[in-house]
Order: C-alpha cells, then sequence, then structure tokens
C-alpha cells in the first residue's frame, strides 16, 4: 500500500499548552481509519493541522504521489488537492435545497467566472441523483436542507463531501446524535466510501468504532499512544489507563 | 434540463412589468409630456427614489446575499455623483463663459477661457487653477467611465485589504464607515479640488440642452427607470445560478465553503467591487436630479440608511430591497418635507419633522424583532399561503 497521508514530528501549541505533540503517523491511499482518544487529545486540532486552519510550529506534512508540503497551503487549495473535511457539527447551507448544495460541492472548476456562467448538464443533475441516492436522500432532492433531521444533514455533508471526489475525507465524529439505525446506516456510507478512498473518523463511541472494522489510532496528549486493531489496542495497558479505564 | 432564467424567477418579470407601467403612468401624468398631474418637482423625487432602489439592490447582494454588511456604500454612491458632475458643471460653465468673452471685440485666447472658467468654478474656495482630478472633466466618456471605475477601484482596493485579512462582521462594518467618512472628511476640505463644502451645483442642468426641466427630469426619470431595470436584472441572474448558491453559502458558513474549495476572498472581494460600480451608476443618475451635490452626502449616516431600507424591506430579496427603500425614503420626503400634518397634544406639539427619526427608528426595532424578513418576508408568507390553499 502507498502512502497518501505523511504526518511527521509535527508539534502546535496554542498559549504554551501542547495541544499537538510531536505527533507521527500515515494513512494509505485505500484505507478506512479511526482515530479516537480523550477530549484533549488532539483530534479536532489533527484535522486543523492537515485541512490547513491551523499552522503546525513544526513538523511535516506530505501529501500524495509527489509528497507536496501541505503546510502554509490555504484551505482551498488544500480541498483542491483532495481533502475533504466533515466537521463535528453538520453544516450544510441550510436556507439551500439539497440539491443546491451538492451541486455547489460537485468536482467542477471553482473559480469565479467559471462558477458565475457555470449552468448545469444533465449529467451534472445525474451525478447529484447519484450521490443523493447513495446517501439516502433521493427523495429530499428539492427540499430547503434547514427542514433534514440530524441524521439527515451529517448525511448531506458525507455527500457533499464525496461530491468533492476527494482522496483524503476527514469526518468529525459522524455519529454524534445519532439513532441506531442512523448510525448504521452512517457506517455503510463510509465503508463503501473507503473502497475507493482514504477515509480518517474521529470518534468517541467505541461501538460505532467497532462496527467500522478498521485500524485504530489511540491519541494522548497530541501523540499517538496505540495503534493496530480495536481489540489489540483495547488490550494495550497505557489506553486502558488513560482512556478505557475510566 | 434547466429551465430558463426568466421562467426560473418569476418574479423578475412581475418586478419589470410593474416598473415598466409605473414608468408609463408616471410620464402620462407628468408636467412635460403629459395631463399634468405630477409636478416636475415630484417626477424628480420619484426618480431619485428609483436611483435609491438600483443601490438597495446592490446593498441587497452585498449583505443580504453576501453576508457583508457594508455601511459605506453611499461613499460609492457619492463618487458616482461626483464624476458626472464634474462634467456637467465643466462644460455648462465653458459654454456660459465662451458665450460671454465672445461678446467682447477680440475672440479670448484659451488661457481666457481656461481662466474664466476656473474662476467661476473654484472662486468660492479661493483659486482659479484646475485641480489635476479635473484633467478630463472637459470629456462626457472619460467622467461617464469615471463613473463605475473610481468606485471600483476604490472598492477593489478597499476590499483586497479588508477580506484578505479576514475582517468579517461587526469588524468590517465599522471599517467601511470610517472608509465613508474619510471621503467625506475630505471632501470638506477646500483643496480637495471638488469645492469644499460648497460641493457642485446646478448639475440640474443639461448643457447645450434647451428642453425645459419637465422635459429633461422625465429624460432622468426613463433612465433611472432603465438603470434600475437592467441592474435587477443582472443581480437576479448572479444570484440564481451556482454563484448564488456560493455566496449564500459565504453569508450563512463561511468556513464550510472554503473548505469546499472556492476562494472566498476572491468572491467577497468581486461582489463588493461589483455592489460599488452599480452604486457609483446609480449615484451618477441622482444627482443631476438632485441638482447639487456636497460632501454631507457620503456621511456615514447616508449608508446606515441604505441599511435600514433595505432591513425593512427584507434582507436576501430583490424585490423587498426596493419596496422597503422606495416605501421609506418616500414616507421620510412626506415627514421631513413639512407636509405631514403636526400633532397638537395640548401640551406639546409633535412636530414630524424632528420626530420622523424616532418613528424610523421603532419601526426598524420591531422589524428586526417580529418581522426579521422584513416587508418581503411578508409576501412570501402570503405566496407561501396561497400554495398552501391550492394544494
Amino acid at each position: 500500500m502507498n502512502t497518501l497521508l505523511e504526518v511527521s514530528g509535527v508539534t502546535v501549541s496554542f498559549d504554551g499548552f501542547r495541544a499537538i505533540n510531536n505527533l507521527s503517523f500515515q494513512i494509505a491511499s485505500e484505507e478506512l481509519r479511526a482515530v479516537i482518544g480523550p477530549n484533549g487529545a488532539g483530534k479536532t486540532t489533527f484535522m486543523d493541522i492537515v485541512t490547513g486552519k491551523t499552522r503546525p510550529d513544526a513538523g511535516h506534512i506530505l501529501w500524495g504521489e509527489k509528497s507536496t508540503s501541505l503546510i502554509g497551503m490555504s484551505e482551498a487549495k488544500i480541498a483542491h488537492a483532495g481533502i475533504g473535511r466533515k466537521f463535528q457539527k453538520p453544516t450544510v447551507f441550510e436556507e439551500q435545497t439539497v440539491q443546491e448544495n451538492l451541486m455547489m460541492a460537485l468536482r467542477k472548476d471553482r473559480a469565479l467566472l467559471a462558477v458565475l456562467f457555470f449552468r448545469p448538464s444533465k449529467d451534472d443533475f445525474a451525478r447529484v441523483e447519484e450521490l443523493a441516492h447513495q446517501i439516502g436522500l433521493n427523495d429530499a432532492l428539492l427540499r430547503v436542507s434547514g427542514e433534514l433531521s440530524h441524521g439527515q444533514k451529517q448525511w448531506l455533508e458525507i455527500g457533499m463531501l464525496l461530491a468533492q471526489e476527494p482522496q483524503l475525507l476527514l469526518v468529525d465524529e459522524p455519529a454524534a446524535g445519532m439513532t441506531p439505525a442512523e448510525r448504521e446506516k452512517t457506517t455503510a456510507i463510509l465503508v463503501e466510501a473507503a473502497k475507493t478512498r482514504a477515509v480518517v473518523v474521529v470518534e468517541h463511541d467505541m461501538e460505532f468504532v467497532r462496527r467500522l472494522e478498521c485500524k485504530v489510532t489511540v491519541l494522548h496528549e497530541g501523540s499517538v499512544l496505540a495503534e493496530g486493531s480495536l481489540d489489540h489496542v483495547t488490550k494495550n495497558q497505557d489506553v486502558i489507563d488513560v482512556y478505557l479505564g475510566r | 434540463m434547466e429551465r430558463s432564467f426568466i421562467a426560473r424567477n418569476p418574479s423578475v418579470l412581475i418586478f419589470l412589468s410593474i416598473l415598466a407601467l409605473f414608468t408609463l403612468g408616471v410620464t402620462i401624468l407628468s408636467e412635460g409630456l403629459g395631463i399634468g398631474v405630477i409636478s416636475t418637482s415630484f417626477v424628480k423625487v420619484l426618480g431619485k427614489t428609483l436611483c435609491l432602489c438600483l443601490i438597495a439592490i446592490a446593498m441587497d447582494l452585498i449583505w443580504g446575499y453576501t453576508g457583508i454588511l457594508s455601511l459605506g456604500h453611499f461613499a460609492f454612491f457619492g463618487l458616482g455623483g461626483y464624476m458626472i458632475g464634474m462634467w456637467l458643471m465643466y462644460e455648462r460653465t465653458r459654454q456660459i463663459v465662451e458665450t460671454s468673452l465672445s461678446e467682447g471685440v477680440l475672440p479670448p485666447t484659451p488661457e481666457e477661457i481656461s481662466t474664466g472658467i476656473g474662476n467661476q468654478i473654484f472662486g468660492v474656495v479661493g483659486s482659479s487653477e484646475f485641480p489635476l482630478i479635473w484633467a478630463f472633466a472637459d470629456s462626457l466618456m472619460v467622467q461617464l467611465a469615471f463613473v463605475v471605475v473610481v468606485p471600483g477601484i476604490l472598492a477593489l482596493v478597499f476590499g483586497w485589504l479588508a477580506f484578505r485579512s479576514r475582517v468579517t462582521g461587526v469588524y468590517l462594518s465599522i471599517l467601511t464607515q470610517a472608509m465613508t467618512l474619510g471621503l467625506s472628511l475630505y471632501l470638506f476640505q477646500n483643496a480637495s479640488g471638488l469645492r469644499g463644502n460648497n460641493g457642485l451645483s446646478g448639475l440640474q442642468n443639461l448643457p447645450g440642452v434647451t428642453a425645459p426641466q419637465s422635459v429633461v427630469s422625465l429624460w432622468f426619470f426613463w433612465a433611472s427607470a432603465l438603470a434600475l431595470a437592467l441592474g435587477y436584472l443582472l443581480v437576479a441572474w448572479v444570484v440564481s445560478g451556482k454563484f448564488g448558491s456560493v455566496i449564500q453559502g459565504i453569508r450563512d458558513n463561511e468556513a464550510r465553503v472554503r473548505f469546499l474549495g472556492y476562494s472566498v476572498e476572491t468572491y467577497k472581494l468581486a461582489v463588493f467591487t461589483l455592489t460599488a460600480c452599480i452604486s457609483g451608476i446609480a449615484g451618477a443618475l441622482y444627482y443631476p436630479q438632485a441638482g447639487i451635490i456636497n460632501p454631507a452626502e457620503v456621511a456615514p449616516i447616508a449608508s446606515i440608511y441604505l441599511a435600514v431600507w433595505v432591513a425593512i424591506g427584507g434582507r436576501g430579496r430583490l424585490y423587498g430591497a426596493v419596496i422597503g427603500t422606495a416605501f421609506v425614503s418616500l414616507v421620510s420626503s412626506w415627514f421631513t418635507g413639512g407636509q405631514a400634518p403636526d400633532v397638537p397634544l395640548g401640551f406639546y406639539t409633535v412636530k414630524w419633522v424632528d420626530w420622523w427619526l424616532v418613528l424610523l427608528g421603532l419601526s426598524f426595532v420591531l422589524v428586526t424583532l417580529y418581522a426579521p424578513n422584513g416587508i418581503g418576508g411578508l409576501i412570501d408568507l402570503l405566496k407561501s399561503r396561497r400554495k398552501e390553499t391550492d394544494a
């Protein structure tokens, strides 16, 4: 397996507090990975760094076949490079329809004039419909997304990420606040998505992580504490001490 | 397949039809070409109102759709007025000076003409020299181009600095207030080259035109209606497609749009500059109808009024901006023009000239609290009611 994202020796401090401390790990190009850890372990900060929201104080972040450095690139450029991000809270554009939300996210020229003169073709509508089908919202295409349920909004946001056709999908607590049935469906969407790209899921919920059946990275105080299958890491004494034991 | 732009936006066609009927109606009732029910001065009031509606559409695009509360768009409006005012004043003064000098025995030299014009225009600020910024005042074409270019460049530079530094929200609003205040203070100086607090005057007189004001007022009224129609069409088209989705996305969640891969700053800058250009055109049509422009026009309060009009009319719907502006500015001129009857309370007499602002402020508060979608929101409510009863 070839490496898609390589994080090495990354450190970030906020006012002296080390949110990320010499963090190193790798993600392969077609992989589902769960990142777990207690509150304050640096999970969200890790996502902020990779997506360009936060700049690390030290370390390297290399991306793709050409090992391009992501440090110093703007959020929009990183998104172009193929990294999509799903926020913890569902953030869809609530005043617009499901169709408009997905159309905006479709992998197309993002330049101003191209967008101004863009008129969707039959293929674009078909692609949007296909995506809506994938996330189970094909009956809700023309609904204003603010009316959707919490779970549906989460799926819509995942759908928007898939529309961008990213090589790496960063998903922050997708199952939070979902019903068991919704969780199951979310699992299916993510597992399916990881067949053609890398998906990193940050999650609190152990039961949800177990269903993903993937490699797990445990973060603690800004660095990797353990890595491996869920059964492997849950047997690790350090992990039990800092996380599971509580 | 997608339907045509007009078919998807029936409100555009409705608006344009109403505007056309209104224009026709005013023309028929006017003194200049009709039966004389509407006075020339009221035709001018209506024409000016159309210009205010045009800048309100620009304000709705930048605030209602993109979510940037600019409190400085009257700076661009005023600049547009100054740019066309320079040509109007120069050209008319030149004709007067040439006529008066040609009564002499010897034909006047170009220097004599130039000094004569300079004296006429800049005498009030104790000068007769033409400042550098008047270099193209003799060319209508150049000054017309400046109407769009000068506000556009100011917006581009200001916006580039502000958006690149990711100044947003109330901080950006304060910066735009500072911009328009700065422009106003600069123009107040005699050395600004634009006649200080005297401003530019006599703008209602078109050089070389002998038609009476009753007819000229209609020309400007028509031009304002046409500009409003084109502006409405342009903005409605801009917000109708994916571009509209993106800027409304910026309004609702800027970070999300950025992570979708759109360069938010570029979009903001483009919308800010476009709306500045539209404001410049609105101002260039407004001030010849007002007859005079002075630095007080670009005072910070003017841009705040603009935000109030759009808020009362309903943000995020273009007809809302138009309705709010037309309604509030016409009512305002009725109250402040002394036509509204005073209310004697025995112990105190409510004079509307003073109390109008209280009424306006109160209605702004009420709209914000109880009808955040303004008058336009009521129309939407009626529309959805009708749909429900149809279904």
